[in-house]
């Protein structure tokens, strides 16, 4: 039988009729995927029966919404990218790139004034537009300062990526004094800019340094020796118990108990290597998985050490090694040797360079001991094992130092955790907080300390920026909780971020010797291990 | 004090540096070494060939302690007059305490680690020592900054000798596949070895790359006092390079002495290129060997396999290391075709002997193994 192929086949689609196209497939689809989801909603009311909603409306709005939105696509977004890899004929110039042109001076110098302008009379807005434009223009105001950062980014973007270490490690050191000077000036007094700055220098400088340095320790299990850890929270866990229960047990002090907790955890990161040391990938993070239970099952069922899940309080505070404290109470309160205002910020602050010291900490060991046999040797073992043996390697020591040294910064930052809170409970070490740290390890490029701080900054930074989404309520109403969709969010900007980066924020690898220039090795070259 | 160190007493014994003796390994049923001896003598290339499947690898992965041996010893005697029991040493000490290196026939590089970076872990054990077992390299201290700058040095050497010292910060990924083969024997030659193990170091190379090798070897021995113990399936190589032959098969020695006579041997000749068909059939209906009868009956023979390769595809070996037949391994029967040669050799003494030989004699010139690599 003659298959004739139709002329028409042949011919290209216009771009115009191929989005017309694509929009009418994109909006069956979602039609489809949201007609139950959206379109149909069940409620209870007051004699308890079911009751059915339809939400027309809104299915028709979301349909819409995709269907013009592919069509604005494959109408005009793909010819401009296709446009932009084409070099003018005339010139033989690549057009000025988009951010060039986004970025621009003139613009720049706007959105300065714009922001200047709207901080000064921040306080005064409300009077004269009433509460809800001032909410917008608040809003406008983050944009603008958001736009100025983005641009001097951008111009300074070769200078930044060639000196990324240290400018962050100097951004690290001013942040707490930044935030208490910046939020100081708004309201020109100290006493609240330190009030305020708890929030900063808390909720975000010391929560997301804690998941740096753990995900810094789980790098060396998982991103240097390859053996997939799912159970890395356990150590975290033992760490902090073991600071909170010696402390609170025998008041011995932080500055003694770290190192303890650092050598209590690598001690069961030792005791948890030897049953595992034989298995591979699947395996392997099968018992880890399973190992991190046990910690958490035991610390809520021994209740006469750990008093079960109602845990742990009361741990003492980190005393200035040992000069000054922070319980207002004690003779040798900072503020009363200083001669200075009272304040919780200090601890915080003070908990911010000790944490962020811990991290630095971190950083250098595991630098130095990428450069050091040990270092070698581990990440030959997550290429070949085989081979490893082959050229005598100890293969047993080497996987139990890789779970050790991990282990003793896992129980590092559980033990500064412990002090930070003043309280542990089971509750902190679950699954899910194993699965955060290897999700930041895994998006920030395995290996790769600089990618990783940067994950790190972006999962756990993102989640608490995502609570500060209230402005989105003056768009779709008070009863509209952004909070609730901080998780959606987060996963889908994971998604993207795996698709666009499939071997994390830095996928190469900085070799650690060098005969004649040191060069990155691509990603697509080195192997994330069986195990 | 330890049972796997004998101090070596007879100095005459170290001509040897390898000994192996009554080496068999099975793995279930099948039989990959039976009842195997050879040496390999200090200063020299010995070559291990035989057919695929013959048992080669099997061979270094007893040797190297990735298997252990269901029977059989395997003495290394160094340099320095010390001896090693290899199959009662762990895997990794046999790198570091017997000083055996070995390559892999798939090849096996850090591929994502630069090629110096490749030599560096080659070097891992003088390393660790160096670095106070990471504790003086962690705060720095300058002896292990010196042995540090030592083993770059080394690492430089090898790979000058290697050919690639220009593409030493490159990812051993990268390089194609002849330079990876050469990367290889530098990284083994870096852990200092006294006995070099090489798995097929020329398969899949182009005849430049192969006459590159053969020099690199020849060197090798020369210059740095390692002895070789090679596989090889390409016939030019063993025969320029090698001092000493081994042929294997079916996991039984059928030959060993020098290139020329193993060249010569009509046993390794028709374990390569096979007895003609009719005379097997002759042979064994000759001894009276039942299934070749009922074979000749049932028309075409499957359990020889196609033609006379000797492949993973050639069907079940039975297990049949006959002890009671005083130390003879047999295969199923007519799968060996070494073993149909003794036959023929034995039961028909009247006909000439030269019949045997001359024929495939002829052929030699241009032996190539028919299972050469694919
Ligand atoms: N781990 C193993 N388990 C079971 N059988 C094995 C194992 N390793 C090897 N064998 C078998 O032992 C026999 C010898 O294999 P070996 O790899 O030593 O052959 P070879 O001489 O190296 O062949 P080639 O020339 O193809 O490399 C084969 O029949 C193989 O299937
Ligand atoms: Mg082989």
């Amino acid at each position: 039988m003659a298959v004739t192929v139709s002329p028409e086949r042949d011919t290209v689609a216009t771009p115009m009729q191929r989005a017309l196209r694509e929009a009418l497939y994109a909006g069956a689809i979602s039609f489809g995927l949201f007609v139950l989801f959206i379109g149909l909603k069940t409620g209870q009311n007051i004699s308890n029966e079911l009751v059915l909603t339809t939400r027309w409306g809104l299915l028709a709005a979301v349909v819409i919404a995709t269907a013009v939105g592919r069509f604005l696509y494959v109408a005009y977004g793909q010819p401009f990218l296709a446009n932009q890899k084409i070099t003018d004929v005339a010139t033989g110039l690549l057009p000025a790139s988009v951010a060039s042109r986004f970025f621009q001076l003139p613009a720049f110098i706007v959105a300065i004034i714009a922001a200047v302008l709207l901080f000064v009379f921040n306080s005064s807005l409300a009077g004269w537009v009433g509460a809800e434009p001032a909410g917008y223009l608040q809003f406008l105001r983050a944009l603008a300062v958001i736009y100025v950062l983005a641009c001097v980014i951008y111009y300074f973007r070769a200078f930044i990526h060639a000196n990324f270490t240290k400018l962050g490690i100097a951004a690290l050191m001013l942040y707490p004094i930044l935030v208490v000077a910046v939020l100081s000036l708004s309201a020109w007094s100290i006493a609240s800019g330190l009030q305020g700055s708890l929030k900063w220098v808390d909720n975000f400088g010391i929560q997301i340094l804690i998941y740096v340095m753990l995900a810094w320790g789980l790098n060396i299990v998982v991103g240097l020796a390859g053996l997939l850890d799912l159970g890395y929270v356990a150590f975290y866990a033992i760490g902090a118990y073991a600071y909170a229960l010696l402390g609170t047990q025998y008041g011995l002090s932080f500055w003694i108990l770290l190192p303890a907790a650092g050598a209590m955890a690598a001690f069961w990161g030792v005791l948890l290597g030897f049953p595992v040391l034989r298995l591979r990938g699947d395996y392997l993070a099968i018992v880890t998985l399973a190992f991190g239970e046990i910690i958490r099952l035991v610390l809520i069922n021994w209740r006469e050490v750990t008093n079960g899940s109602a845990g742990i309080s009361g741990i003492p505070k980190v005393s200035f090694f040992g000069l000054m404290s922070f319980n207002v109470s004690d003779p040798n309160y900072i503020a009363k040797v200083l001669g200075i205002a009272q304040s919780g910020a200090y601890y915080k602050i003070f908990l911010y360079y000790l944490i962020l010291g811990l991290c630095l900490l971190t950083a250098f060991v595991t630098i130095r001991l990428r450069r050091l046999p040990v270092g070698r040797a581990w990440e030959a073992l997550r290429e070949d094992e085989i081979a490893c043996r082959s050229l005598g390697i100890n293969t047993t020591t080497t996987k139990l130092t890789a779970f050790a040294t991990g282990a003793m910064f896992g129980g590092f930052a559980g033990s500064f955790f412990a002090a930070r809170q003043g309280f542990v409970s089971p509750e902190s070490f679950v699954f899910l907080e194993s699965a955060i740290i290897l999700a930041i390890v895994v998006l920030g490029g395995m290996g790769s300390l600089v990618g990783i701080a940067v994950a790190a900054m972006v999962m756990i930074g993102g989640t608490e920026a995502l609570r500060e989404l209230d402005f989105l309520k003056q768009i779709f109403g008070p009863d509209f909780t952004p909070e609730l969709y901080r998780m959606l969010l987060f996963g889908m900007a994971m998604v993207i971020v795996m698709l666009w980066k499939p071997r994390g924020f830095v996928g190469s690898r900085e070799p650690t010797a060098f005969l004649k220039v040191r060069r990155a090795v691509s990603g697509s070259f080195t192997k994330e291990g069986h195990g | 004090m330890n049972a796997s160190s004998i101090q070596g007493t007879n100095p005459g014994m170290n001509d040897a540096i390898l000994q192996v003796e009554h080496l068999s390994m099975k793995f279930g049923g099948l039989v990959a070494i039976g009842d195997l001896s050879f040496t390999a003598r200090r200063g020299e290339i010995t070559a291990l060939i035989g057919p695929n499947g013959a048992g080669k690898t099997t061979v270094f992965n007893c040797i190297t302690g990735f298997y252990k041996p269901s029977e059989g010893m395997i003495t290394l005697n160094r340099n320095d007059g010390s001896s090693f029991l290899l199959e009662r040493l762990p895997n990794h000490e046999i790198p570091a305490r017997a000083k055996v290196a070995r390559t892999f026939q798939n090849i096996r590089l850090f591929s994502g680690m630069t090629l110096l970076e490749n030599l560096l872990v080659a070097q891992h054990n003088k390393l660790m020592k160096a670095s106070g077992y990471t504790i003086l390299g962690l705060f720095g201290f300058s002896s292990y900054r010196k042995a540090s700058a030592e083993s770059v040095e080394l690492a430089k050497h090898w790979l000058e000798k290697a050919d690639l010292v220009d593409r030493a910060d490159d990812p051993a990924g990268d390089l194609p596949y002849g330079a990876q083969r050469r990367l290889e024997i530098a990284r083994a030659m870096c852990t200092g070895p006294e006995l070099l193990c090489l798995d097929e170091p020329a398969a899949g190379l182009n005849p430049k790359e192969s006459a590159a090798l053969n020099e690199l070897l020849i060197d090798i021995k020369k210059t740095s006092g390692a002895s070789i113990l090679l596989i090889e399936h390409d016939m030019s190589v063993v025969m320029q390079i090698s001092d000493h032959v081994v042929v294997l098969e079916y996991g039984r020695k059928i030959s060993d002495g020098s290139p020329q006579s193993v060249r010569t041997d009509p046993r390794v000749i028709a374990a390569y290129l096979g007895v003609d068909d009719e005379e097997v059939e002759s042979v064994l209906t000759e001894v009276g060997d039942e299934d070749v009868i009922e074979q000749l009956d049932t028309g075409p023979d499957a359990a020889h396999g196609p033609g006379t390769s000797s492949s993973y595809l050639a069907g079940p070996v039975t297990d049949t290391i006959g002890h009671s037949e005083g130390e003879r391994v047999t295969v199923s029967k007519g799968a060996s075709k070494a073993a149909q040669v003794d036959a023929k050799a034995k039961n028909a003494p009247r006909k000439p002997s030269e019949r045997a030989t001359a024929k495939p004699a002829a052929k030699t010139p241009t032996a190539k193994p028919r299972g050469g690599r694919k």
